[in-house]
């Protein structure tokens, strides 16, 4: 029987299965970061256990990190007591690799783990994040936990799963000049909604998919969980094999040419069959922005925002009405005409080298608006942060009068001092609009690095197609 | 973790679709180190008029009476009735024991996100799926009556509605035989660690390049 994907990721992992289907999947890579890891840390220790193999453990402090002012450390003495602990544990129980604040190849988790090559096609990979479906761009299977299951997988190196359906994405096709892996996932989330997912294990292909880099196709994989699917992956190709090539944690030599051998048959197989199929053309995609509190409420930069009633279901009218009011927006206005207060580049989603070139593009030569208060370009590590400056790109930033920052989560969640105040309106490249995401009554609207550029240029959103 | 079997519980609504886990318990909370002590917390932008912040004194700040939570007839809810994609978001644990520490034992509504789904039967509260109509019912009936409680019976997976209509519900077996005896799932596993180790052993020699 030809089999998907998923299914061999799957197969490959099973440890044991109860009588009605519930697995014991090995897991090989646990990610760690200071947020969602102290009470399965204390909890572990409560109970006596010690963790199964420190070897999969890859840690690095990320949401609380200041953006700005490492020679102050962390104010905040609560966001310094999660890291310190974070620290702490680590010190304590041993890892991999640890990337603490301030070390050179400190950053997001979900940027660390791909760079340095700790993340490998047919891995299963955990971490207390939901945005752990990231790692699934290295046909990896990435589940996001909850506190109560990195303890699990701190003491049996297991995770407790059932077996999910298996979606097809298929997105054909050639994007046009100024469309990008973030808007491919956006059009897709707002055709499926953010519970189109839910259940399933998405395979995103098609040739839009395969054309995509490896940071592309992270930044699809990232959003794969705002579409409800807990993981969402690519098949193994030659981009993903030579991307990781020489990446420290990646093999080398015999063991190398070994596992590439082993990489090659994680595709799905001819005729193997998925319980849905979802189609897009990626030619029809425009820039995509989101108007809502809800991913799913996103449109193309040449529309206009909706009505409630152009809905009709009841609960669906009745949130959207909510989600315009908490954003402040008139039905009809054209999102071209919506005028920004801040722009945020970064987040897991979209700041690694790739993004920050595609925003660099935009912003060179160019000044951001008088309108635009701030616009926060904040590299997703140390590593991004360094190609960066090696490229240039802090420099074309700082010219457009961009802030040019330290890694970290920052204004993507504002746990740190990075964020909106009530009723401000930002453009940003991160992948939750949520109410108060990005601070208490802040109004974000997901974007593209190079359309959060344009924005910033233009003082309102505006179509990077004829900027570009 | 603690045990899940019966419940006779008041219904509080919350007629909305897609509450996010950010929504359930904002980021600022999520820096405490300890599991406990987030109820007070739980929707704290939606609760309160000004802005929460982790060690201030909830009792004296402001609630908005525009929240439903906040109306006196559904204090002591201990179930929350609520609408699609529950729990959609971040993958906080916080969220449930948010929930749990402020009194919920169970959650019913027509969909959950994975996730949280998951998160919630770790933590004794118990996540109900329900077909759109009767949950549609459920919405109309605790609007018309006031105290309207629901009896909840996992072994029976069942939903006894005051006027004596029974809801049935699915739930996978092993997660039920889990809650029903509040069976710590580490424990469990680890009752299969030889079966881990070979696994594991195997593995290494087949795939060494996922050791290092
Ligand atoms: S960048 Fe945002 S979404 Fe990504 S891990 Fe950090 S907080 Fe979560």
């Amino acid at each position: 029987m030809p089999k998907t994907l998923y299914d061999k990721l799957w197969e490959n992992h099973v440890v044991r299965s109860e009588a009605d289907g519930t697995a014991l999947l090995y897991i090989d890579r646990h990610l760690v970061h200071e947020v969602t890891s102290p009470q399965a840390f204390e909890g572990l220790k409560l109970a006596g256990r010690k963790p199964w193999r420190v070897s999969s453990i890859v840690a690095t402090a990320d949401h609380n990190t200041p953006t700005d002012h490492w020679e102050r450390g962390i104010e905040d003495p609560v966001s310094r007591q999660q890291v310190e602990t974070l620290d702490a544990n680590i010190r304590e129980v041993g890892a991999l690799a640890f990337f603490p604040f301030k070390d050179a190849r400190q950053g997001i988790v979900h940027v660390i783990g791909p760079e340095n090559g700790a993340t490998l096609p047919g891995m299963t990979v955990v971490c207390g994040d939901s945005h752990t479906s990231t790692h699934g761009a290295f046909a990896c299977l990435a589940h996001g936990i909850g506190t109560s299951e990195v303890e699990h997988v701190l003491a049996t190196q297991c995770l407790l799963q059932k077996k999910m359906k298996a979606m097809l994405v298929r997105i054909d096709g050639k994007v046009g000049a100024g469309v990008t892996a973030k808007d491919i996932v956006l059009a897709l989330i707002g055709k499926i909604g953010t519970a189109g997912g839910t259940g399933y294990a998405i395979e995103f292909g098609g040739a839009a998919i395969r054309a995509l880099s490896m940071e592309g196709r992270m930044t699809v994989c990232n959003m794969a969980i705002e579409a409800g699917a807990r993981v969402g992956f690519v098949a193994v190709d030659d981009t993903t094999i030579s991307y990781l090539r020489g990446r420290p944690f990646a093999p080398a030599g015999e063991v190398w040419d070994r596992a590439v051998t082993h990489w090659r048959t994680l595709v799905s197989d001819p005729g193997a069959h998925f319980d849905a199929v979802v189609e897009l053309d990626a030619a029809q995609i425009q820039p995509q922005v989101t108007w809502g509190t809800s991913p799913e409420m996103v449109a193309g930069i040449g529309d206009a925002v909706p009505a409630p009633e152009d809905f009709a279901d009841p609960v669906k009218r009745e949130g959207v009405a909510r989600a315009l009011q908490y954003m402040g927006l008139t039905p009809r206005t054209p999102l071209a005409e919506i005028k920004v207060d801040k722009v945020f580049i970064g987040s897991c989603t979209n700041s690694r080298i790739e993004d920050l070139r595609e925003a660099a593009a935009v912003a060179k030569g160019r000044r951001k608006a008088d309108n635009v208060m701030q616009v926060l370009v904040v590299p997703g590590s140390g590593l991004v942060k360094r190609q960066a400056e090696a490229e240039g790109l802090d420099k074309v930033f700082v010219a457009a009068g961009f802030e040019w920052r330290e890694p970290g989560c920052s204004m993507c969640l504002a746990m740190n001092a990075d964020r909106l105040e009530p009723g401000e309106r930002c453009a940003s490249t991160s992948n939750r609009n949520f109410e108060g995401r990005q601070g208490n009554g802040g109004r974000t609207h997901l974007v593209s690095p190079a359309m959060a550029a344009a924005a910033a240029i233009a003082g309102h959103f505006a179509d990077v197609r004829e900027i570009i | 973790m603690r045990a899940f079997t019966q419940l006779d519980g008041l219904v509080a609504p919350l007629d909305r679709a897609n509450v996010d886990t950010d929504a359930i318990i904002p980021k600022q909370f999520l820096k405490s180190i300890k599991r406990s002590g987030f109820g007070p917390n739980a929707f704290d932008e939606w609760r309160y008029l000004d802005r929460g912040e982790p060690g201030i004194d909830n009792s004296k700040r402001p609630l908005n009476p525009e929240f439903v939570l906040n109306q006196p007839r559904y204090q002591g809810a201990a179930v929350l009735l609520t609408r699609d994609n529950f729990g959609c978001g971040s993958s906080r644990e916080h969220a449930p024991w948010a929930l749990e520490d402020y009194g919920f034992r169970a959650i019913v509504g027509t969909s959950f996100a994975d996730i949280f789904f998951n998160n919630s039967f770790k933590n004794g509260l118990l996540p109900i799926r329900l077909p759109a109509a009767e949950v549609d019912e459920l919405f109309a009936q605790v609007a018309a009556t006031p105290g309207y409680r629901l009896r909840i019976d996992l072994a029976a997976q069942t939903v006894t509605r005051p006027d004596g209509k029974v809801l049935s519900f699915d739930v996978d077996a092993f997660r039920k035989e889990c809650l029903l005896h509040g069976w710590d799932d580490i424990g469990l596993t680890l009752r299969h660690a030889d079966t881990i180790r070979e696994f594991e052993a195997r593995r290494r020699i087949e795939q060494p390049w996922l050791f290092s």
